[in-house]
């Protein structure tokens, strides 16, 4: 038992911290926010540099062969500084692809992933459905796909969508041959809804359980994420309390205060060791089952533990709290997002006590 | 990172599991079943039982009867020792005065306590609380002058648990009255419980049970050799003492115990969404503080350094799942009933509430962690 990052865990961790105190600042990223294409090409080429495009590729097509916690420490960083360019979508697609491509599928897509020339993402919700994967109604025939897709995360920055279908089969498709209406998420992500007319798809191996597998490392990394959104709202919260003054003295000396901003803080070591849970579960399960269970009880937990500091933070802010000019306001918008991103409380609660 | 325990860890874990199913008497176990209150010859059966074995105190060196076991076997033990069901390993000798005596101990007292503690032939209480000093614990007023070779106590104590047991009581006491800081002044005194002058006065809890009292202390003489550390030095001590109060606050491996057994009574009210998602929130909660603490652990294992404040979070999480599993079995039985299980159940949702009060009350473990974690 050991709750370490590794030396090397831990270096990339750093460097990615430090590249984005940097060039990743609450300004900085007004800025690529504010892009028409909503996302940094250069960031984009550094992340590739440190090699997080590749980190969980299989390594015959350039890859890393690294887990759920290698990019654990990535992802909390990730988090604090709520970067928008869209590395989780593209390594879940990357992922689905690597387990259900076939050999030619693989080495077209996984090396220009790994260095950072092609993105991906996974068009899986529908309109009315959110998680049941039996609601799918996206129909294949003749190596063609119709449907609809909705709120795909990462679509308009991608090459190509890997699209889920009825009976939870998998295909994958050029952008270039879907209809985008592109908008941006609550939390300022580029995203799309899809609609796929006869679309041209190569199908995957592989079905309901790849979604699944997928899905959760994609959960996984969220927790991780959140985590690390939670840690900058618990420090910039309390930094407030040191600071504000009223009364002639810190908010901060005031007792009711005091005892939300612990609560805040006990609400993130909380968040924070389930983070964990999921990410070395993901990696070390020995069964669908065992790593669902982790996954979906993290989730639960992150869920609820988002809410209650995205809201409590902006309101320990007072008005500031509220404002578009301060970074918290952004940090509630993507905590508010994580909270159901691939499930909230209510879904995993229902996957966990049916497990 | 690897949240699970090594081949050797679990191999441990088996071992004391084993042991422990196997040398748990029967009666013992029932009682723990039922949330009954045992009694002071069943609480000492079970401590000499570890005692002979070895293993009732792993956290003392282990020239004075410790294990050896490193932080993580010692977690492990006493989560085994929750989830199997024994009787609870009463602290205030064991945990506390020995940790003082270990610390700040002369070797005359050291020599003359400890084996007696391993051995259980002494039972001892804590003498901390006073009827206006319970959070604001340095306003304490109870006395100790020195006359020549002895001190002589007056004054009162309350809640001190298990005093109509004890034979020993480990108290804090005024020896400097004339004022200046209000923990300065405090000293930490070995009371023998058969000294003439001391009263104890049961309290009856809201679930019946006696398990705290009042003791009043009237001219009670005190040798001067069973002053621990320096006089006036007690606020130091006591200091010292809280910190290891709290570390074993989470109580993990007996809430699992209930956990199961809920899940095994209130199989029924699996059916009810409602139940069933709060039971399930709650069992997320569970699962989240344990690893919160092996994260703890696992911190101290690797700086050796000692637990900093924020382990008051353990004992707020623990206390708060405790009593939200007290509160769905109560919600899972019938509060009219007359039942076995139903009775059991009443008096120990009664019985739990005391959690976040005692031990520093989860307010003023708040209040500790806003200061001594983040500075405010």
């Amino acid at each position: 038992m050991n709750f370490d990052y590794s030396e090397e865990q831990q270096l990339l961790a750093d460097s990615v911290r430090r590249l984005l105190q940097n060039d990743y600042g609450f300004e900085a990223r007004k800025k690529i926010v504010g892009s028409a294409e909503g996302c940094s090409p250069q960031v984009w080429s550094r992340f590739a540099e440190m090699g997080l495009t590749a980190l969980p590729l299989p390594a015959e097509y350039g890859g890393f062969g690294g887990g759920a916690v290698d990019l654990m420490g990535v992802m909390e960083a990730f988090g604090e500084s709520l970067v928008v360019e869209p590395l989780v979508p593209t390594l879940v697609g990357a992922l689905l692809i690597a387990k259900g491509g076939s050999a030619e599928l693989k080495q077209s897509v996984l090396p220009a992933v790994a260095e950072g020339k092609m993105k991906l993402a996974f068009a899986h919700a529908e309109p009315g459905v959110r998680y049941a994967l039996s609601a799918i109604a996206t129909k294949a025939s003749g190596g063609k796909l119709d449907g609809e897709k909705k709120s795909v995360v990462g679509a308009p920055l991608a090459d190509k969508l890997v699209v889920s279908a009825q009976g939870g089969k998998l295909f994958v498709v050029e952008r270039a041959d879907a209809g985008l209406k592109a908008f941006r998420t609550l939390d300022e992500m580029a995203a799309a809804d899809v609609v796929l007319r006869s679309a041209k798809a190569i199908p995957l191996q592989g079905g309901p359980e790849l979604i699944e597998e997928a899905t959760d490392f994609a959960t996984a990394l969220a927790c991780a994420e959140a985590a690390g959104a939670m840690k900058f709202a618990c420090d910039t919260t309390l930094e407030y309390l040191k600071t504000r003054k009223q009364f002639g003295v810190p908010i901060g000396t005031f007792q009711a205060l005091q005892h939300r901003i612990v609560d805040l803080y006990i609400a993130y070591e909380q968040a924070r060791s389930m983070a964990c849970l999921a990410c070395s579960r993901m990696d070390s399960s020995e069964n669908a089952a065992d790593r669902a269970r982790a996954v979906s009880a993290a989730k639960i937990k992150v869920a609820d533990n988002a809410r209650l500091i995205s809201q409590e933070s902006v309101q320990l802010h007072g008005g500031m709290g509220m404002s578009e000019e301060l970074k918290i306001s952004h940090t509630f918008r993507r905590l508010t997002v994580l909270a159901q991103q691939y499930g909230d409380a209510d879904h995993h609660l229902e996957r966990f006590a049916s497990l | 990172m690897d949240l699970n325990y090594s081949q050797d860890e679990l191999a441990f874990r088996d071992e004391v599991r084993a042991w422990l199913e196997a040398n748990l008497p029967r009666d013992l176990r029932d009682k723990m079943a039922s949330y009954a209150h045992l009694s002071k010859e069943e609480l000492l059966r079970w401590h000499k039982i570890l005692a002979k074995k070895g293993w009732v105190a792993p956290a003392w060196p282990k020239e004075w009867g410790g294990t050896g076991w490193n932080v993580v076997q010692r977690y492990i033990f006493e989560e085994e020792l929750g989830y199997v069901g024994a009787p609870p390993l009463i602290p205030f000798g064991l945990t506390m005065c020995a940790a003082v005596l270990l610390q700040f101990g002369t070797e005359a007292q050291k020599k003359r306590f400890l084996p007696r503690i391993y051995n259980g032939e002494d039972f001892w209480c804590q003498g901390y609380s006073e009827p206006g000093s319970g959070s604001d614990l340095a306003s304490l007023k109870t006395k100790a002058a020195r006359q020549g070779d002895h001190y002589v106590v007056n004054g009162q104590k309350i809640w001190t648990t298990l005093a109509h047991y004890a034979d020993w009581i480990f108290c804090l006491v005024r020896t400097d009255p004339s004022g200046g800081k209000r923990q300065e002044g405090i000293s930490f005194l070995l009371l023998d419980m058969k000294s003439p002058g001391i009263t104890v006065r049961p309290l009856i809890l809201m679930d019946g049970a006696h398990e705290v009292n009042e003791v009043f202390f009237d001219d009670v003489k005190v040798p001067a050799e069973n002053l621990v550390f320096e006089e006036g030095k007690g606020w130091t001590v006591a200091k010292y003492l809280l910190g290891y109060e709290r570390m074993n606050t989470g109580r993990i491996g007996e809430s699992k115990r209930q956990l199961a057994k809920l899940k095994a009574f209130a199989a029924p009210m699996m059916k009810d969404v409602r139940f069933r998602d709060r039971l399930s929130r709650l069992e997320v909660e569970l699962m989240a503080l344990e690893i919160t603490n092996l994260r703890f652990l696992d911190r101290m294992r690797r700086t050796g350094q000692p637990p900093g404040a924020d382990v008051s979070m353990l004992k707020i999480k623990g206390t708060e799942i405790q009593q939200g599993l007290t509160e769905l079995m109560m919600q899972a039985v019938d509060p009219a009933a007359s039942d076995e299980l139903s009775v059991s159940i009443r008096k120990r949702y009664l019985s739990m509430r005391k959690t976040t009060i005692y031990a520093g009350s989860n307010e003023i473990q708040r209040n500790i962690i806003a200061k001594m974690t983040l500075g405010l």
